[in-house]
C-alpha cells in the first residue's frame, strides 16, 4: 500500500499506488464513516466548551436549579440506553440473518427514539413557556444550542432508521443495507457517548454549581 | 491483513466487513455498566450523599469518563486491529483535540473573567 518507487524504467519515480488491486463496493466506508463521526465529535467539542464558558451567565434570570427536572433527564438518559442496547440487539439478530427480528429491533429503537426526543421536546416547551428561552441569558442560548444540536442529531437518526427499515424491507439483508445499518450503529452509539457528556456536564454538573 | 479481527466469525470472505461484532454477553455486559455508571452519578446528586459539591462534581465527571470508554469498548468495538489500527488513530487524534480546545478555552476564559473590570464597577466609572 506504499508508494512504489520503480527505478526499472526511467529511474524516476513513481507517485501512485503501483499495487493497486481491486476493492469491493463499500470498502472504505467504516473508516469513513468513523472519521465523520470524529468531526462530529469536535462540533459537540465546540458547543460543549461555549456551555463551558456561558454556562454560568444567568443574566439574572433563571439558574440550571430552577429549569432542571432530575427525574425527568433520568427518564430520558434511560430512554437512550434502552434505545442503544436494542439496536444492538438489531446488530446481532443481523449477523444471524434473521429479517423479522431486526426489523423488530430497530422498530423498539426507533420508539425508544422518539420517546427520547418527546420528553425533550416537552422540556423545551415547558421551559420556554416559563420564559426561559434561547434570547434570556448566555446560559440558555448555550444550553440549547448544545442539548437541541444533539436532538437534532437523533431526529436525523430517526429518518435515517425509518429509510433503512424500508430498504430491509424492500431488498433484504443485502451487503449494502448490512453497512448501512452497521454506519447506523455506529451513529447511535456516539449519539449516546454525547449525551453522557450532556447529562454530566449540563445537568448534573449545572444543578450541583 | 484485514479479516484477522473476526478469524472466529463464519463469513470471513466479505472484504469490506472487518469491523469488530460484538455478542450477546458483551453487549448485555456493556448494557448493564452503563446502567450502573448512569444510576450512581444522578443518585448522587440528587441524594447530595457526598459532604462537599467539589467532591461530587469530580466523582461524577469520573464516572463519565468511565462510561465513555464502557461505550466506545462494547457499543462501538473500539479496538486497535480495525482498520489496520486507523480508527484508533483518529480517535486518539480527535481526543487531544478535543481535550486541547476544552481546557484551553476553559482555561483562558476563566482568565480573562477574572482580570477584567467588573461590569458594575465599569458602569459606576461613568
Amino acid at each position: 500500500m506504499t508508494v512504489a518507487v520503480n527505478p526499472s524504467q526511467t529511474g524516476a519515480p513513481v507517485f501512485y499506488v503501483a499495487d493497486e488491486h481491486p476493492h469491493p463496493e463499500g470498502f472504505s466506508t467504516s473508516l469513513g464513516f468513523w472519521i465523520y463521526l470524529m468531526s462530529d465529535c469536535l462540533i459537540f467539542a465546540m458547543l460543549f466548551a461555549a456551555f463551558g464558558v456561558l454556562g454560568g451567565n444567568y443574566a439574572a434570570g433563571p439558574a440550571p436549579k430552577d429549569l432542571f427536572e432530575l427525574p425527568l433527564v433520568a427518564v430520558n438518559t434511560t430512554m437512550l440506553l434502552l434505545s442503544s442496547i436494542t439496536y444492538g440487539f438489531a446488530m446481532l439478530t443481523m449477523q444471524q440473518n434473521k429479517i423479522g427480528q431486526t426489523q423488530l429491533w430497530l422498530a423498539i429503537t426507533g420508539l425508544f427514539g422518539l420517546a427520547f426526543i418527546g420528553i425533550e421536546l416537552s422540556e423545551f416547551a415547558h421551559m420556554i413557556h416559563e420564559g426561559a428561552t434561547p434570547q434570556r441569558s448566555a446560559f440558555l442560548s448555550a444550553f440549547f444550542t448544545l442539548v437541541g444540536t444533539h436532538g437534532l442529531h437523533v431526529s436525523c437518526g430517526l429518518i435515517w432508521l425509518v429509510t433503512l427499515m424500508v430498504q430491509v424491507q424492500k431488498f433484504g439483508l443485502i451487503e449494502a443495507n448490512r453497512r448501512r445499518l452497521m454506519c447506523l450503529s455506529m451513529f447511535w452509539h456516539f449519539l449516546d457517548v454525547v449525551w453522557i457528556g450532556v447529562f454530566t456536564f449540563v445537568y448534573l454538573l449545572g444543578v450541583l454549581r | 491483513m484485514i479479516t484477522d479481527t473476526h478469524a472466529a466469525h463464519a463469513d470471513d470472505h466479505h472484504h469490506g466487513d472487518d469491523h469488530a461484532h460484538g455478542t450477546f454477553s458483551s453487549y448485555m455486559l456493556g448494557f448493564v455498566l452503563s446502567v450502573v455508571l448512569t444510576a450512581i452519578p444522578f443518585w448522587l446528586v440528587m441524594s447530595g450523599a457526598l459532604p462537599s459539591k467539589q467532591i461530587t462534581a469530580l466523582v461524577i465527571m469520573a464516572f463519565a469518563v468511565v462510561q465513555i470508554v464502557v461505550h466506545m469498548i462494547y457499543f462501538l468495538h473500539m479496538n486497535t486491529k480495525s482498520e489496520n489500527g486507523w480508527t484508533m488513530m483518529a480517535l486518539i487524534f480527535t481526543v487531544v483535540m478535543v481535550v486541547i480546545a476544552l481546557s484551553g478555552s476553559l482555561w483562558v476564559m476563566s482568565h480573562l473573567n477574572s482580570n477584567m473590570m467588573p461590569m458594575h464597577e465599569m458602569t459606576g466609572m461613568k
